[in-house]
């Protein structure tokens, strides 16, 4: 082996191989394929049974149907699961998600108030703070959420669903205590917009997934945050040594969950215009878990998919619809989405393939 | 049980045993002998095939070929359970037993005393209290395993394994975690079942309690039985010397030369009482341009705990470190890194290789974390590192999109030195970096590391051949026991001596 001359420590260049072009079995084997298959069925499903399903209509400049409400309704739950996808990739799990929501809606509900005063015989609105404040101030006690995780998750070392069931409990707690168990209820219209607003004739919460989405899926495009994320997530120990900063990264994904579920909050707070301490988010954590987990991302953690988690969402709001417009009473929809998620979660398991195939 | 007398026959004999995995051929030839009534040592480097041998002989992997005679009948035991039953047992390092359990059910966990409804815990406790007061062990069986210290744990492992079966105990480095007064326990129980006809086998890397304790002496190397010795008529110097392996060969002029020349380069990099409480007591070495320094010692001599504390894996908690005329004490491996040290862990599975990333990832990580994460380098360029570094190395992989886990322990072992050679080190700290690859790989791994020597790399190389450290050491420095004990140049190597330093004979 003859060492090249000119630069020590680099090897001289070769060319790069190109990589391999997809063909058909390979498009199956995509990682997103089963995802995809999964919502496909469903909406084949409601192509038959729901008469009218994929109807689109314009009314008053705003794009309306089954469709559009379906992605409208799953906004929270895709943000949501966007945070979550990241603390999974790096082999976490953060269950008070849901308890974020609340506290955020409840921040922003009872800073903004509002009442509508007839000035002059125009009605204007007045909130109680500034909506931008409060906004801020809502997304800022979501943040301090998501970095106490971190701090406990990245710098005590705590097991990740031991450190978040602290705030899961204490930030749903400490909604209902700000708000003395009862509903508020806000009146200040312009909040309304973000939750049921439109821009362009879509959804304004769509705007705001899209956005981001766009923002993630840049950083992961433009920065090293997804090989950081996966390093540390397949073997945090290797990473470490290879100069990954771990503690800092497993502080951020928290924080950035943490954000994200303040943002969805605001979204739920705004679209029933109100704050329901008690509800609001109950359990989105888990839907969130399960949105992620279906979009075929390990919660071993290291691989993952942003796209597939968002498409986990849609697949359980999807289903929630396709329930509801069957006719199917209401009580038997928890069993029914078990039933789908325990199938889907079949098609992933390793374990399940082999039985299936000793058989065969 | 009843005859303390030693049998004529052993009671466990492996003979031309072979194992080989992907890449790596683990036992060739290997055999052991074990006579009832006697502690018989297996000994050996790191690598040398230890574990590997226990396993066949606990039925954790199966061997390609060789025989196992239990009582002079061939056995093939297919599981751990099996190897039970024949009457072989064994602890392990870690305790692996129910801590929040009692003692007197973690005995008898599985097997519980039985009486016509449920279970007899009466007798259950009685014939616990029975067998501990054997082992000369005298507590509350009642209480949770995890009250007691980690001694007593092993004592409650060890009647377990007595009850279960009593002809061969194997004890797989059963004192690592226990301090001295707890050893000598240990050994007072050994001592008491040697009495009572138990065949023990025991496996460590201390020198000091293999002849504490040992009748006899197995000694390992490259996966073969290097001989079998009685304890007494084996010096430590010559253990060391027949676990460590063959003289060195004579060395080339060439590198002589280089030897003597590196020596009067400036310093790249030195230390002042660089130490660490419990890990290493202070340690003063230098380290010039272009030098390249063999670490040598055996296990838990300190060697890669000095190699941990220069990369800020841990942090030392006295001394300094000078860099290029820098000083500092590194806190994280990012600040070793941005000063230009590069470490190759010993433990390429756990600190190394991240599995299922692919090549290129892999290969790239720490360039990539050098630069920081928002400065991501460009697609093509990765492409173009690892394509480059995939030749040069002569990897063998499908492709740089590969998952590193796919491939042998050479190759992904050359992966890793390339991820370090990409962030242009000015000085690689390589720990064992040819530990359980296949001897060709090995060869090509150590002419890369001389050759990037000659171009004025520094290297701090630490490995357990000592046959291969003094083959390619300007220089030399020797611990033993969490310190520096001896520094030696080129040409003034004698391996003898050296031998002597590393056994703590002498010197």
């Amino acid at each position: 082996m003859t060492l090249p001359q000119s630069r020590p420590l680099t090897p001289e260049p070769v060319a790069a191989t190109p990589a391999p072009r997809p063909t058909a079995v390979a498009l199956l084997r995509h990682e997103l394929a089963k995802p995809l298959l999964a919502l496909a069925a469903l909406l084949v499903l409601d192509f038959i049974f729901v008469p009218g399903f994929f109807t689109l209509q314009v009314r008053d400049g705003h794009l309306y149907g089954p469709l559009i409400d379906i992605v409208n309704r799953a906004a929270p739950l895709m943000l949501a699961a966007l945070g979550m996808t990241l603390v999974i990739a790096t082999r976490g799990i953060d269950i008070s998600v849901g308890a974020v929501v609340a506290l955020s809606g409840t921040m922003a509900a009872m800073l903004i108030g509002g009442t509508m005063v007839i000035h002059n015989g125009v009605p204007e609105y007045v909130a109680k703070t500034p909506m931008a404040l409060a906004l801020a101030a809502a997304l800022g006690a979501a943040v301090l959420c998501g970095a106490w995780n971190g701090l406990l998750v990245a710098g005590l070392k705590l097991q990740p669903i031991v450190a978040t069931l602290i705030l899961m409990v204490a930030g749903r707690g400490l909604a209902q205590l700000l708000t003395d168990g009862q509903i508020v209820t806000v009146y200040y219209q312009p909040f309304f917009f973000l939750g049921s607003g439109y821009l362009l004739g879509i959804p304004f919460a769509l705007w705001v997934v899209a956005a981001v989405l766009l923002v993630v899926a840049l950083l992961l495009k433009k920065t090293a945050l997804g090989l950081f994320i996966q390093a540390v997530g397949i073997n945090p120990v290797a990473a470490r040594l290879a100069g990954v900063r771990t503690a800092a990264l497993i502080f951020f994904v928290y924080v950035f969950c943490s954000a994200c579920a303040g943002l969805a909050g605001l979204m739920i707070a705004s679209n029933i215009k109100s704050a329901d301490a008690n509800n609001a988010g109950l359990l989105l954590e888990l839907d969130a878990i399960l949105a992620v987990t279906l979009g075929g991302t390990s919660l071993a953690g290291g691989k993952f998919s942003l796209a597939g988690s968002m498409i986990g969402a849609l697949i359980i709001q999807t289903l929630t619809y396709t329930i509801y417009s069957l006719g199917v009473p209401p009580e038997v929809n928890m069993v029914v989405k078990s039933i789908v998620v325990f199938a889907v979660c079949l098609s992933q398991s390793a374990g399940f393939k082999k039985m299936w195939k000793g058989r065969a | 049980m009843e005859q303390p007398v030693k049998a004529a026959r052993p009671v466990l004999e492996l003979n031309g045993i072979h194992k080989a995995f992907p890449g790596v051929k683990a036992l060739a030839d290997a055999g052991l002998r074990l006579y009832p009534g006697e502690v018989h040592t297996l000994m050996g480097q790191n690598g040398a095939g230890k574990s590997t041998l226990i396993k066949v002989l606990t039925g954790v992997y199966t061997p390609d070929a060789g025989t196992i005679l239990l009582d002079g009948r061939p056995v093939s035991p297919a599981s751990t359970l099996e190897a039970q039953q024949l009457g072989i047992s064994t602890v392990y390092q870690e305790v692996n037993l129910c801590p929040n359990l009692s003692v007197a059910e973690n005995i008898f966990i599985g097997r519980y005393p039985r009486k016509l409804f449920g279970i007899d815990w009466q007798a259950m406790r009685r014939d616990a209290e029975v067998l501990l007061r054997q082992l000369e062990i005298d507590i509350d069986v009642t209480a949770p395993l995890s009250r007691y210290p980690l001694a007593i744990q092993q004592m409650v492992a060890i009647s377990r394994a007595l009850n279960i079966s009593a002809k061969v105990l194997i004890l797989d480095e059963p004192t690592s975690s226990l301090d001295e007064a707890e050893v000598q326990l240990l050994f007072r129980v050994l001592r008491r079942l040697r009495e009572q006809g138990m065949a023990i086998l025991f496996v460590t890397h201390f020198l000091e309690q293999t002849y504490a304790i040992s009748d006899r002496i197995t000694v390992m190397r490259n996966g073969e039985r290097e001989g079998e010795y009685a304890c007494s008529e084996l010096s430590r110097l010559a253990l060391v010397n027949k676990m460590v392996g063959a003289p060195a060969t004579p060395e080339p002029a060439e590198a002589a030369q280089h030897a003597a020349r590196v020596l009067h380069n400036e310093p790249l990099l030195t230390t002042r009482g660089l130490a660490r409480k419990g890990v290493l007591t202070p340690v003063d070495i230098t380290i010039h341009k272009g030098e390249l320094l063999g670490l040598a010692g055996l296990l838990g001599s300190g060697r890669t705990e000095l190699a941990r504390l220069l990369f800020g894996a841990d942090k030392a908690d006295a001394g300094a470190i000078t860099v290029d005329g820098k000083e500092s004490v590194f806190g994280t491996p990012r600040e070793a890194i941005a000063a230009g040290i590069a470490f190759c862990s010993e433990d390429r599975k756990h600190e190394g290789a991240i599995l299922s990333l692919s090549v290129r990832e892999n290969l790239i990580l720490a360039l990539q974390a050098k630069a920081g994460m928002l400065r991501a380098i460009p697609l093509k360029r990765q492409q173009q590192l690892a394509t480059d570094y995939v030749k040069w190395l002569g990897i063998k992989t499908a492709s740089i999109e590969t998952p590193i886990g796919t491939l042998s322990g050479g190759n992904q072992q050359k992966v890793l030195l390339a991820r370090w050679l990409a962030t242009e080190p000015k000085l690689l700290i390589l720990d064992e970096p040819t530990r359980g690859i296949d001897v060709r790989a090995k060869q090509e791994i150590m002419d890369y590391v001389t050759n990037l020597c000659r171009k004025g790399l520094s290297i701090l190389f630490i490995s357990s051949e000592l046959p291969e450290v003094l083959r390619c050491s300007d220089r030399m420095v020797v611990m033993r026991d969490r310190k520096a004990c001896g520094e030696y140049l080129r040409g003034q190597l004698d391996e003898q001596s050296v031998l002597q330093v590393i056994a703590g004979e002498g010197a």
